[in-house]
């Protein structure tokens, strides 16, 4: 099981080869959309991979309650 | 002829020669080949293992994460736009947008991304296709890039007619200038469909070179022993603008677009009439719309691809409709044919021609079909004097674009 950092750092590189965040930015408390500036394409590519690296599902109707990258995280925790 | 003069304030090119206009110029006056082999994997299965592949990849110019974005065809056709932009040097002049319109095509379009996605959709099911898919095969891809990339607001254009496709964009810039619908349009044309889908298809027409152990001597028109087209990849812009527009900025002119001619052949999907009739129409009516005369024109590039079925018909029709006097070229010669683009990248040979006076070589001439009755500048560049010349472009649907530019 992954701890939060560690899932937290496994986003850092989705996003930086998605969307090309740089991976020092991304932290819990950052928005995906207003700090991180990943557009919704972006994040759909986000999610997909998130999906792959974690083994969870995300399913459409939840990633829009994924604001930040803490919101992800807790999904991830509890549903991989 | 129309009473408003449009002239050519910018250009930009990625080509097998070259990652720009400069050097894709040079290496044409030199007479190098952009041809060589396939060294890919999937080469190997396949008839045809020699293509012109572009000599500056485009994510070398552009960064690794919007090139994720693009299509191959797409992001040639930022890199090409925007090295025109810089050259017309319109950034902050106060050029109104809304008097800004692209006019840019594709002969084929997201074809890799179309074929790469495919293979992912079989391979890992709906969910790991790109959501840029689409933006990335829509054929109107290229133009609203290079209308996204200098901010057009005069409309976005999207043209679709084959190898004639360059051409044919340059025209309706052309026109839309002389319409009063904008004062400046990006006009031009990319391609790039190197991949075993559309070279099997190409190769199955036998349309295709298969001299797949000379790849430098494989694009030969006119030559008695060509055996088809090769394959090229690549970009060319062109800064059309109002004369009056240019000269108010104090721009720097390349060459005036005198004149275009449109028709088509009604003939057959694919097989080129072997009379020209409509390629003759096509450089007639553009010789009109310049206000010139068949005398003015000096110089032809050539549509030429080295294919038997095509090369002859065309100059049967040059003979007739604009003379026997023009020296002509086809730099396809070194390029290899860029479909889609060609139109694009022979106005701008045809331009610097007109600038530099020399005509560009015809490599690989080395016996000439019989019927070969004009001065082709084979092998080596040719010194000339050019007020005037045309560049033609013909594509399968029947599609023949004829354009006559002439010194400032």
């Amino acid at each position: 099981m992954a701890t939060r950092e560690e899932i937290t750092s496994g986003l850092a590189e989705i996003l930086e080869e998605v969307a090309g965040v740089n991976q020092d930015d991304v932290a819990e408390g950052k928005s995906f959309t207003d700090d991180l500036d990943v557009d919704s394409l972006s994040m759909v590519e986000v999610v997909v991979a998130a999906e792959e690296k974690f083994g969870v599902k995300i399913p459409d109707n939840e990633v829009q309650n994924l604001k930040t990258v803490g919101d992800a995280v807790t999904y991830i925790e509890a549903n991989a | 002829m129309s009473t408003v003069d449009v002239v050519v304030t910018g250009l930009g090119a990625t080509t097998p020669l070259g990652g720009d206009v400069a050097s894709t110029w040079d290496a044409m006056l030199a007479g190098r080949s952009g041809v060589s082999s396939l060294t890919q994997e999937w080469a190997g299965q396949l008839s045809v293992r020699i293509a012109a592949q572009i000599a500056v990849d485009p994510s070398e110019v552009i960064e690794r994460v919007r090139m994720r974005r693009l299509d191959r065809s797409e992001a040639m056709a930022i890199v090409a736009a925007k090295q025109a932009w810089a050259d017309a040097g319109l950034a902050g002049t106060g050029l109104d947008p809304e008097r800004l319109a692209v006019s840019f095509g594709s002969g084929i379009g997201g074809a890799i991304t179309l074929l790469d996605q495919d293979d992912i959709l079989e391979k890992s099911g709906p969910r790991r296709v790109s959501p840029h898919t689409v933006p990335m095969l829509m054929p109107n891809g290229p133009a609203a890039y290079v209308g996204l990339e200098v901010g057009a607001r005069a409309g976005v254009r999207a043209m679709a007619s084959a190898c004639a496709t360059g051409a044919e964009a340059v025209a309706l810039g052309l026109d839309l200038i002389r319409a009063g619908r904008a004062d400046v349009v990006v006009a031009g044309s990319t391609e790039a469909v190197i991949h075993p889908l559309p070279i099997a298809g190409f190769a199955s027409m036998r349309a295709m070179s298969t001299r797949n152990d000379e790849p430098e001597r494989a694009s030969r028109p006119w030559d008695k022993n060509r055996d088809g087209f090769v394959l090229g990849e690549g970009a060319g812009a062109l800064i059309l603008e109002r004369a009056d527009h240019a000269a108010a900025r104090g721009a720097t002119v390349y060459a005036r677009l005198a004149g275009a001619g449109i028709t088509s052949d009604g003939y057959d999907i694919v097989q080129p009439d072997p009379e020209c009739k409509g390629g003759i129409r096509a450089m007639s009516m553009a010789v009109r719309d310049a206000g010139l005369t068949g005398a003015d024109i000096k110089h032809v590039n050539a549509h030429a691809t080295s294919t038997p079925a095509g090369d002859m018909g065309e100059v049967l029709g040059i003979r007739t409709a604009v003379g026997d006097h023009p020296v002509i070229t086809s730099t396809k010669s070194m390029t290899g044919h860029l479909l889609g683009a060609a139109g694009a990248l022979e106005s701008i040979a045809t331009i610097l021609a007109i600038r530099d006076s020399v005509v560009p070589p015809t490599i690989n001439l080395d016996d000439p079909d019989d019927r070969l009755d004009l001065d082709v500048a084979a092998f080596k560049a040719r010194p000339l004097d050019i007020p005037a010349a045309m560049n033609n472009s013909f594509g399968f649907g029947g599609h023949n674009v004829a354009l006559v530019f002439a010194r400032p």
